[in-house]
C-alpha cells in the first residue's frame, strides 16, 4: 500500500467526518478514487467515525458494490436477472465466462477484466443487458460482447 | 433559426448508442453548417424504437427510430431536420398510437422536456403543485393526498396520505423525507425513467412532502447501478437550489428544504425501508422490527416518511390538479395510474402509464405486441422477483391491487417479465430461492437457511430424485418462509416458487393439472 493512497484516504475521511450517515456516502468516495476500500482504511475511518473495526467491516462486506481487493482494469458485469434471463442472458453468461477464462468474482489472467453479475441493471427494456464500468450495454449478443470485450482490452 | 433535436439521455436509450447518435448529429450538421439546438431529454418510453430522435417542426415533434450512429448520414440526405421522408421516420410523436393509449399523469413530461432545465419544466406546468402546497397547511396537503387515494408504488400499496398523517402528527424537532430510489425488482425501471427524464418533479414531490409533514431535509436513497440517474438528478437538484425551489427560502414562502442523494451499495434488501434507513445511517441494512414504524421512529430515530419515486413523483399533479382529478382515474380502490414497465421476452418493451383496470392480455398484446422471439408467451412474472408467475389463463385480470391478490399474485412496482414456451418454470423457482439466498439480510431463519435448502431441494427435483417427497419438501419450506419471516424477502420468495409449481406442474415432473 502506498503512503499516496493513504494520504488520499485520510483526505476523504475528513471531507465526511460531519456528514450525517457518513459512512456510506465515504466508503463510495473511497472506492471510486481507489477502485476498492482497502483493509488497511478501516481502522482510521473507525476512529474518525467513532465506530470499531468489526463494524466497518461489516458494513463493507455486507454490500455487493464493495470491494475489498482491487480489480482488474475494467469490471464487466452480466445482467443474471429474470427479464435478463427471459431473453437468453444465461447463454451470455456461459459464453462471456467461456471467453474469459474466468468466473463471477474473478479477474483474467492479463488483469483487463473483472466479472461481476449484477441483479438488474433497469435496462430491462433491451434485456439481455450488461454494463462495462458505468456504461450500460443493451439487447447484448456475443458479437456486442466480443465488441466490449476487445474495447476493455484495448484491441 | 436553429433547429431543435431531440435525443435521449435516458440509461435504455444511451445502451443503445444515444450518444453516438447524439454526436454524430451534431457533427453532421456541423458539418453542413446547419444551426441545430440538441435537446438530451428523457425517453418516451417505446424502446424497441430507441434510439428515438425528434425534430420539432411547425407541425408538431417528427420521430425517427430505431436510429443508429450510421444511420445519421441518411437521415440528414432526407431532410429529416424538416421533417423528410426516411424509412425511420414514424409521423408525429403526439400521433404515435402506442402513446395516445395511455394516460399519462406522473409521466406527463417524460421525453418532452429537458429534464435539468427548470425553465423547461416551469413552462411544461412544473412547480403548480408546489406552489398550490404553499398556500396550504400541511393538513390540507395531506387532505389532498389522501383524497386522492394514491397508494404506495414501491410494492405494498399502503395508502400515502395516511403514512403523510402519521408523520405530521408525531411532534420532533427533526423530520426526514426519504425517497426509495433502490428500485432493485428485475422488470423494472419507472423510477430511473422519471430520475433521468424528469427529476424534478421528484424534487417537487419531495419539497411537497416536507411542508405537508413539517420536514426540512430529504434523501434520495438511489441504487449504485443507476450511474446516469445519479448524474441527472444531481444537476436538477443544483438547478433547483439555484432557482429558489430548495434551500431556506423556497419561492420566497420564507419555507424551508434540502435535498441530497445518497448512494445504495447493491443490496437488494435494502429497498426494504427499515433496511433502507439503517443503510443510510451507515450500517449495514439489515432489517429492523416494526414497531416502531418509520414514521415514528425513522431515519437517526426521527419521524420520516419513506416512499418510492413514483409516489413522490405523483404528489405534484395530485396537488396542482386536486386529488378528486387523479382518484378519478383507475378501478376499485386502486386508484389512479399505474406506470407499467414492459420487460422480458416481448417485442415491443416500454413504459405505459394506464389507469388501473388494464389487463395484461391488454399490455402484452395490444401495446406489447406478443413476444420478442414469436413464440407463445407462457408465463409473466408480474411485480418482480418476490411476484408470482401467472399463466395464460390468468392473461384477463386487470391490473388492481386486489383483483390481483385475489388470484394470489401482487402488482408490486409494476413490472411485468414475460417468458415464452422455452421457459423452465423449475428453473425458474430454482432462481428465486437462489436469490433471496444471495440477497437475505440474515435476520430470520426461516430467509437465511430456507433460501439455501430451498436451492438444494429444487436441484434434487431438476435431477428428478425423489420426485414427491422433494415437492412436499418445497411446499413446507415455502410454508416457513411465509410464515416466519421477518420482511418480504424471505415471506414472498414462495410467491413465485409456489406459482411456478400450482401453474405449471409439468415442469416439476407432475401432471398437467396434478397439484403435488
Ligand atoms: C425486500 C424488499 C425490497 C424492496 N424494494 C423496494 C424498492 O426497491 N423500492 C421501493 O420503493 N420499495 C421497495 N420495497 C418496499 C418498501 O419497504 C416500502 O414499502 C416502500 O418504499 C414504501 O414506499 P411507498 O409507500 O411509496 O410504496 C421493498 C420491500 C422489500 C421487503
Ligand atoms: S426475511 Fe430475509 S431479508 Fe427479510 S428480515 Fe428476514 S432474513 Fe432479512
Ligand atoms: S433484469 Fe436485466 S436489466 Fe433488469
Amino acid at each position: 500500500m502506498s503512503d499516496e493512497i493513504l494520504v488520499d484516504i485520510d483526505q476523504h475521511i475528513e471531507a465526511h467526518v460531519n456528514v450525517p450517515g457518513a459512512l456510506m456516502p465515504l466508503l463510495h468516495a473511497i472506492q471510486d478514487d481507489v477502485g476498492y476500500v482497502p483493509e488497511i482504511s478501516y481502522s482510521r475511518i473507525a476512529k474518525a467515525l467513532n465506530l470499531s473495526v468489526a463494524e466497518v467491516h461489516g458494513v463493507v462486506t455486507f454490500y455487493h458494490h464493495f470491494r475489498t481487493h482491487a480489480p482488474g482494469k475494467h469490471i464487466l458485469q452480466i445482467c443474471r436477472a429474470e427479464s435478463c434471463q427471459a431473453m437468453g442472458s444465461e447463454a451470455l453468461e456461459a459464453y462471456v465466462k467461456k471467453t474469459l477464462g474466468v468466473d463471477y468474482h474473478q479477474t483474467t489472467a492479463d488483469g483487463a477484466i473483472t466479472l461481476e453479475p449484477v441483479y438488474c441493471l433497469g435496462n430491462c427494456a433491451c434485456s439481455p443487458a450488461a454494463s462495462i464500468d458505468d456504461q450500460v450495454c443493451g439487447r447484448v449478443d456475443v458479437e456486442r460482447v466480443n465488441e466490449i470485450i476487445a474495447e476493455a482490452r484495448g484491441a | 433559426m436553429a433547429i431543435t433535436i431531440y435525443v435521449p439521455r435516458d440509461s435504455s436509450a444511451l445502451s443503445l448508442g444515444a450518444n453516438r447518435v447524439a454526436a454524430n448529429i451534431q457533427a453532421e450538421a456541423d458539418k453542413s453548417g446547419v444551426e441545430i439546438h440538441l435537446i438530451r431529454n428523457g425517453s418516451r418510453g417505446l424502446f424497441w424504437l430507441e434510439t428515438m430522435v425528434e425534430v420539432r417542426t411547425s407541425k408538431g415533434r417528427v420521430a425517427y427510430g430505431p436510429v443508429m450512429p450510421k444511420d445519421v448520414a441518411s437521415l440528414f440526405d432526407a431532410d429529416f431536420i424538416n421533417g423528410g421522408a426516411h424509412p425511420l421516420h414514424l409521423g408525429l410523436t403526439d400521433e404515435m398510437a402506442w402513446l395516445k393509449k395511455q394516460e399519462r399523469l406522473t409521466f406527463a413530461r417524460v421525453g418532452i422536456t429537458d429534464p435539468v432545465s427548470v425553465e423547461d419544466y416551469v413552462a411544461h406546468d412544473g412547480f403548480k403543485g408546489l406552489k398550490n402546497a404553499l398556500t396550504k397547511s400541511g393538513a390540507e396537503i395531506v387532505k389532498e393526498v389522501t383524497d386522492s387515494g394514491l397508494r404506495g408504488r414501491g410494492g405494498a400499496a399502503f395508502p400515502t396520505g395516511i403514512k403523510w398523517n402519521t408523520v405530521l402528527n408525531a411532534p420532533a424537532d427533526q423530520k426526514y423525507i426519504v425517497c426509495n430510489a433502490d428500485e432493485g425488482d428485475s422488470g423494472t425501471y419507472s423510477d430511473r425513467m422519471i430520475m433521468e427524464g424528469d427529476p424534478l418533479v421528484l424534487v417537487e414531490g419531495m419539497t411537497i412532502a416536507g411542508l405537508a409533514v413539517g420536514a426540512t431535509q430529504g434523501y434520495i436513497y438511489l441504487r449504485s447501478e443507476y450511474p446516469d440517474a445519479l448524474v441527472t438528478l444531481n444537476e436538477a437538484i443544483a438547478n433547483a437550489y439555484q432557482a429558489g425551489y430548495l434551500g431556506e427560502d423556497i419561492c420566497g414562502s420564507g419555507q424551508c428544504f434540502h435535498l441530497e442523494v445518497r448512494r445504495a451499495a447493491g443490496a437488494y434488501v435494502c429497498g426494504e425501508e427499515t433496511s433502507l434507513l439503517e443503510s443510510l445511517e451507515g450500517k449495514r441494512g439489515v432489517v429492523r422490527f416494526k414497531p416502531p414504524l418509520p414514521a415514528i421512529e425513522g431515519l437517526f430515530g426521527k419521524p420520516t416518511v419513506v416512499n418510492n419515486v413514483i409516489s413522490l413523483a405523483t404528489v405534484p399533479i395530485v396537488l396542482d390538479k386536486g386529488g378528486k382529478f387523479y382518484q378519478d382515474f383507475g378501478m376499485g380502490r386502486s386508484r389512479g395510474t399505474l406506470p407499467i414497465q414492459l420487460a422480458g421476452n416481448i417485442k415491443q418493451c416500454g413504459l405505459v402509464e394506464k389507469a388501473f383496470g388494464v389487463t395484461l392480455r391488454e399490455l402484452l398484446y395490444d401495446f406489447g405486441g406478443g413476444s420478442a422471439s414469436g413464440k407463445p408467451i407462457r408465463a409473466v412474472q408480474v411485480g418482480g422477483p418476490l411476484g408470482a408467475y401467472l399463466p395464460e389463463s390468468q392473461f384477463d385480470t386487470p391490473l388492481d391491487y386486489e383483483k390481483f391478490s385475489e388470484i394470489w399474485a401482487v402488482l408490486g412496482h409494476g413490472g411485468i417479465v414475460a417468458f415464452d414456451d422455452t421457459v423452465d418454470m423449475a428453473k425458474m423457482a430454482r432462481y428465486a430461492f437462489e436469490f433471496c439466498a444471495i440477497e437475505s439480510c440474515g435476520k430470520c431463519t426461516p430467509c437465511r437457511i430456507g433460501s439455501t435448502r430451498g436451492v438444494e431441494v429444487m436441484d434434487k427435483i431438476i435431477a428428478k430424485q425423489d420426485h414427491a417427497k422433494n415437492i412436499t419438501l418445497v411446499r413446507d419450506l415455502s410454508d416457513t418462509m411465509l410464515n416466519g419471516s421477518l420482511c418480504a424477502l424471505g415471506g414472498m420468495t414462495p410467491y413465485p416458487v409456489l406459482s411456478a409449481i400450482n401453474h405449471f406442474p409439468e415442469d416439476f415432473g407432475l401432471k398437467k393439472g396434478q397439484v403435488a
